[in-house]
């Protein structure tokens, strides 16, 4: 009897290791940014105001979502953030990621101008249908500030503090169960005022 | 919308001609030597089982261009390798860094490797130390009766 004890330890040892295995997410990859500053950039909005950079929130907390219209996963996620939107908890910015994708992004016919138009009417177009969460959204056409966030996989969603401090990062589209379950608590926590 | 549509054709054109194949944009061989040497041993984050080098992903590609720029400001490889950690975390390295963290990646098959051979000793001493029954003549006796049987 006690010969199948060592055995049968290793077997659950094994299906404990296997299960947990199975439980995660090969796609989430543990951001290096969390803890660090957001990092710094200027960008055309999406309305055509003035370029946002993210000093201008500071001393909110808030949100920072990456989409585009292309996403499909994008899609399932907007109504949680549209309804999030109208809480009007804490603000929501749009990084529209690379709305132009492959040939029409390299389509060295049509000048940058152009292309700009061309990914702000698609965007408004699908916002103006889907529902508009964002305080405002940024162009990032050529995918640049993307990288600088370690944009891998849209959506992905970003909790900066006040002070401009990444606290969360959320790779694939933002859940009820996560906004409730991780993201709330974590606002009401940044959000005491100090 | 006719506008669009326009665009949109005009813009499969350049797409037909040059059919899938990831366009180099700097034309400089160095460049694109030590391109091909460092994201041999980059991982592309959208099919993660491909290298940088061979991904045909578009972040693979955006990556390149980002790191073809950072060669050509004479950046050093482990400066290349620092830039894309910094966003993307170790995950992008296919050799990890040896760290605390990584410790039982690093050490975890030696430790394997010892426990196995210690085991493969011990069953080994006891197996020596198994000594085969000695029968007395009446016992073999007994014995080739109750095989008969």
């Amino acid at each position: 009897m006690k010969k199948f004890l060592l055995p049968l330890a290793l077997f659950a040892v094994l299906v404990v290791f296997l299960g947990v295995g199975l439980k995660r997410d090969p796609r989430e990859i543990p951001s290096p940014l969390v803890g660090k500053p957001a990092p710094v950039f200027s960008l055309p909005t999406l309305s055509g105001d003035k370029p946002f950079s993210p000093a201008d929130m500071k001393g909110q907390v808030w949100i920072f979502n990456v989409w585009a219209t292309w996403c499909v996963a994008c899609l399932e996620e907007h109504p949680l953030l549209v309804q999030f939107a109208k809480s009007q908890r804490i603000p929501i910015v749009g990084l529209s990621y690379k709305e132009l994708q492959g040939s029409e992004a390299a389509n060295a016919l049509s000048s940058e101008a152009d292309k700009l138009q061309l990914a702000r009417e698609r965007s408004l177009k699908f916002l103006e249908k889907a529902g508009d969460p964002y305080k405002l959204s940024v162009m990032d056409l050529d995918g640049s500030v993307g990288i600088n966030y370690g944009v891998y996989g849209v959506p992905e969603t970003y909790l900066i503090d006040k002070e401009g401090i990444i606290r969360y990062k959320r790779v694939g589209p933002v859940t009820p169960e996560i906004l409730i379950e991780t993201i709330l608590p974590l606002i009401q926590q940044l959000d005491k005022p100090a | 919308m006719k506008h669009a549509l326009l665009v949109a054709c005009l813009s499969l054109m350049p797409w037909l001609a040059q059919a899938g194949e990831a366009q180099p944009m700097a034309q400089d061989p160095q460049v694109e030597a030590r391109l091909v040497k460092i994201s041999e041993e980059l991982r592309c984050l959208v099919c993660q089982n491909e290298a940088l080098s061979s991904s045909h992903a578009e972040l693979a590609e955006d990556l390149r261009r980002e790191v073809r720029k950072l060669i050509r400001d004479n950046k050093t490889d482990a400066e290349i390798k620092t830039y894309l950690v910094e966003r993307y975390g170790d995950f992008v390295l296919y050799k990890p860094p040896f760290k605390p963290l990584t410790w039982p990646l690093w050490f975890g098959p030696f430790l394997l490797l010892v426990l196995a051979i210690g085991g493969f000793w011990r069953y080994l001493r006891q197996r020596r130390q198994l000594t085969h029954p000695h029968l007395d003549a009446a016992q073999r006796a007994q014995a080739e009766q109750l095989l008969k049987d």
